[in-house]
């Protein structure tokens, strides 16, 4: 055998062999979660765990009912303020925005995705946490640390800014000028033309990037753990400090480690956000590959 | 006594730096159909969509001179007012771009968007422009059904129908049928001909044959300037231009 | 008509409030940075390793281990993960695979882009204690490189989907295996592309802290072995933000993480438009 062939055989095996690296990964990671969890769920209900909002790992209780219900009041807050935000930004760079405008402003939003987590939860630490205290939430009348669920779903709505924008302007950018001409030729307005053709055409990929904000989200760990406040127990205001399922985990990990029951619990924690994250993502993606196939003009 | 419905004085158009369209002054007769023939990559297109002032919604578009329509120069109308503009206007493009949603809204979209008719009053104007051209018997069981799964030369037909439902007095036909097989090109062919009655239509063409089947008035462009512009007995029988017959006569295309 | 365009206008206006809100965020976190950090990053900071101080006075010293923690742990991280990833990427091609695989591996890397990064983080740190190993450089570097496997492959991934398929069946025609084409041409081709991904996994990877901070540990010092634990200016802000006197050495961290995130951007953005440029069509 040459050695051309015999190269050609090498090469094409390792890259066979490091390709099934991933959906070995993948697995793996899944059932290492699952087994870590076994533990905890051959002691406790799975209801008692998912329903209790005591979370007292020395009596053994393991209740993540606060820890949810912190977790889907952060990812929907920041949600709720992160998509009409991006949408109306997305819509004005691809519609309104000026040509010179519009190439500026497209950086701007990677480096925003660039960030690392550790830095917006510094400044959401030292300069969001104290405007909190010191100006939001006495406006409603209720005194805060700023250490809360709202900061931390404030700072996850500027993270999650970028995903929604550029996905949605990919989306947009793709519809063709005719169609928006067809519309216009009408006697629509450029906004009526948005309103009821842009939005129509793009709802897929919309629905999708929403989705995969949800997912980004959900699962940040850094940035959330460093202003919410590590409390886990129900709140009463939005202005109580609180702790996602995510960030639960960056908590609490380094304390516990030797006791298998406490580490046990973590991980089933983890496979929660593990398999949400999932879901989000799954759905997410396959929307992305439908809307593709949609509308073929 | 012809009474023209559309003027345009040194019209001047340039995109991207280049001058695409090169002092044209033209006249447009009313309630007639005036083809606009030429070489590919002339300007037909461009000058159409002047008229609409469609084209200005590309940044990298100028515009220079008047467009004239019922005597009023649409070009100094402000930026609010150009939706009316367009309304009186509908084109026809030449690929078929039905809007994503229903056959029905497709056709009702723009008297949702101008007109407080009610629900009744809606439906019927959609049967009349559905009927109009001759899409009626058709899709009239399935209204509520994505225009998507029309034929090509359905959806063509469905755009005009969503053209005319907001009575414009103008119609635009940039190649309508280019992307057409014979037979729907001919259905359009012969609805442009029953419409020419109620409407100004200008009609964007390169085959020669498709002008002299349907058109009553010819302006023959080439390379963005206006050659010849006439009657269209007069223009296919009695060219004044060297270039005019050069065309006519298949050297040039 | 007045209607409509009041309506028009009204939007208007939030849009571009919007867009104010995004950029502004972008601003406010970018000043506040590089104001607090500027004042921070004196020579001392950034050639020096903590020092222990007196009890009742700020620490002193720099963070010199957290830089070079970054680096150690960064470099070869990304370095292995390219290697692994340009393998993955190549293999991709519908040449090799069935398509319908294809695309489900590509499925099976954008979700292990998307997950949370600390699920790496606890993998590694399962393995490290089952084998008896304790938080170490060694372990942070793996549990980066399977963070930055995904990006860094699905970025490779679409530069060299980029290349058009004329270009390969030539090189077919002339001889050449479907390995040899991978390996000469397409690469070629799509180089810019993949120097665009690598450099995004590395800002990645540079920037993370949930992935290294149970594997890779904490320390003072910088590591003299691959099994010394060791710090890295993603851990280093987040021991230090919440007490006051270390703030300093975080927001100093934090200046050079921005910067590298800014060049990171401005190379890959530089690339991509240099990939466009050449292409072959």
């Amino acid at each position: 055998m040459n050695t051309r062939k015999l190269r050609d055989i090498i090469g094409t095996n390792l890259m066979r062999i490091v390709t099934l690296f991933i959906p070995l990964l993948f697995f793996f990671i899944l059932i290492l979660l699952i087994y870590k969890s076994t533990l905890v769920l051959g002691t406790h209900s799975i209801t008692d765990v998912l329903f209790s909002t005591i979370w007292n790992p020395d009596n053994g209780q393991f209740g993540l009912a606060a820890v949810i219900i912190d977790t889907i009041l952060v990812t929907g807050i920041a949600l709720i303020v992160a998509i009409p935000i991006s949408l109306l930004s997305a819509v004005y760079i691809v519609e309104y925005a000026p040509l010179r405008l519009r190439r500026t402003i497209r950086p701007f939003i990677d480096v925003l995705a660039g960030v690392p987590s550790v830095v917006y939860g510094l400044c959401a630490f030292l300069f969001l946490a104290p405007f909190v205290k010191n100006v939001v939430a006495p406006w409603f009348g209720i005194q805060s640390t700023g250490l809360c669920i709202f900061s931390a779903a404030i700072i996850l709505s500027i993270m999650v800014f970028p995903i929604i924008i550029s996905l949605c302007i990919e989306s947009f950018d793709a519809i063709p000028l005719s169609l928006k001409e067809a519309s216009l030729s009408i006697g629509a307005t450029k906004w009526e033309t948005v309103k009821k053709v842009v939005f129509r055409a793009s709802a897929p990929s919309i629905m999708a990037a929403v989705l995969l904000g949800f997912g980004r989200a959900f699962g940040e760990t850094i940035a959330v753990n460093m202003v919410i406040g590590g409390t886990i127990r129900l709140p009463s205001s939005v202005f109580n400090p609180g702790e996602t399922l995510a960030s639960l985990i960056a908590s609490k990990y380094g304390e516990l480690m030797s006791i298998p029951l406490h580490e046990s619990a973590l991980m089933l924690v983890a496979l929660i956000l593990f398999i949400a994250v999932l879901l989000f993502y799954f759905v997410g993606f396959l929307l992305l590959r439908r809307a593709k196939k949609r509308w073929n003009y | 006594m012809i009474s023209y419905q559309i003027e345009t004085k040194n019209l001047n158009v340039y995109y991207h730096k280049n001058h695409v369209l090169k002092n044209i002054d033209i006249k447009i007769p009313a309630k007639q159909l005036t083809a606009v023939i030429g070489p590919s990559g002339c300007g037909k297109t461009t000058l159409l969509k002047s008229f609409n002032r469609l084209l200005e919604i590309q940044e990298e578009s100028k515009i220079e001179g008047q467009i004239l329509v019922d005597g009023e120069n649409i070009l100094d109308r402000k930026g609010s007012e150009v939706p009316d503009i367009r309304k009186k206007m509908g084109l026809l493009s030449q690929k078929p771009y039905p809007l994503p949603m229903s056959i029905r809204d497709n056709v009702a979209y723009g008297l949702r968007i101008h007109s407080n008719k009610n629900k009744g009053e809606i439906e019927k104007t959609v049967e009349h422009c559905l009927k109009e051209v001759g899409l009626w018997n058709e899709v009239k069981g399935r209204l509520h059904d994505s225009a998507s799964r029309l034929s090509v030369g359905q959806q063509q037909r469905l755009c005009l129908a969503r053209a005319i439902a907001v009575q414009p007095e103008v119609v635009l036909c940039d190649e309508p049928t280019s992307a057409l097989d014979p037979l729907a090109a001919q259905q359009i062919e012969k609805l442009l001909l029953r419409l020419k009655k109620e409407y100004t239509v200008i009609l964007v063409t390169h085959t020669l044959r498709q002008a002299k089947r349907v058109a009553d008035y010819i302006i023959f462009l080439y390379f963005g300037m206006v050659i010849e512009q006439g009657p269209a007995d007069e223009f296919f029988n009695a060219p004044k231009n060297p270039e005019t017959k050069a065309y006519l006569s298949g050297e040039i295309s | 008509m007045n209607k409509r365009i009041i309506e028009e206008n009204i939007f208007k206006i939030l849009m571009i409030a919007s867009v104010c809100i995004v950029l502004g965020s972008l601003m406010v976190i970018f000043g506040l940075v590089i104001v607090n950090g500027i004042s921070s990053l004196t020579i001392q900071m950034i050639t020096q390793t903590p020092a222990l101080a007196p009890p009742g006075s700020p620490p002193g010293g720099g963070i010199l281990n957290a830089i070079v923690g970054s680096l150690l742990l960064a470099l070869p991280a990304t370095g292995l993960a390219s290697l692994i990833g340009i393998g993955i990427a190549l293999f991709l091609q519908a040449d090799f695979l069935h398509p319908a695989l294809s695309n489900a591996i590509r499925f099976m890397l954008d979700v292990l882009w998307g997950i949370p990064s600390i699920i790496y983080g606890i993998f590694c740190l399962m393995i490290m204690i089952y084998i008896g190993m304790s938080s170490s450089l060694i372990v942070g570097i793996i549990a980066l490189t399977m963070l930055e496997i995904p990006i860094i492959t699905r970025c490779m991934d679409e530069s060299i989907k980029m290349v058009p398929i004329g270009l390969r069946e030539g090189s077919y025609s002339l001889g050449s295996t479907k390995f040899e084409t991978a390996i000469r041409v397409v690469r070629r081709q799509a180089f810019p592309g993949i120097l665009a991904g690598i450099l995004l996994g590395l800002g990645r990877g540079i920037g993370d802290a949930a992935s290294i901070l149970f594997t890779a540990g904490f320390s003072n010092r910088i590591p003299t072995s691959i099994f010394d634990s060791t710090a890295a200016l993603p851990t280093m802000i987040y021991n230090l933000y919440s007490t006051p006197l270390g703030q300093s050495k975080a927001f100093a961290a934090a200046f050079l993480l921005l910067i590298i995130v800014l060049v990171v951007s401005v190379l890959s953005r530089l690339l991509t438009r240099r990939f466009k440029k050449h292409i072959i069509k």
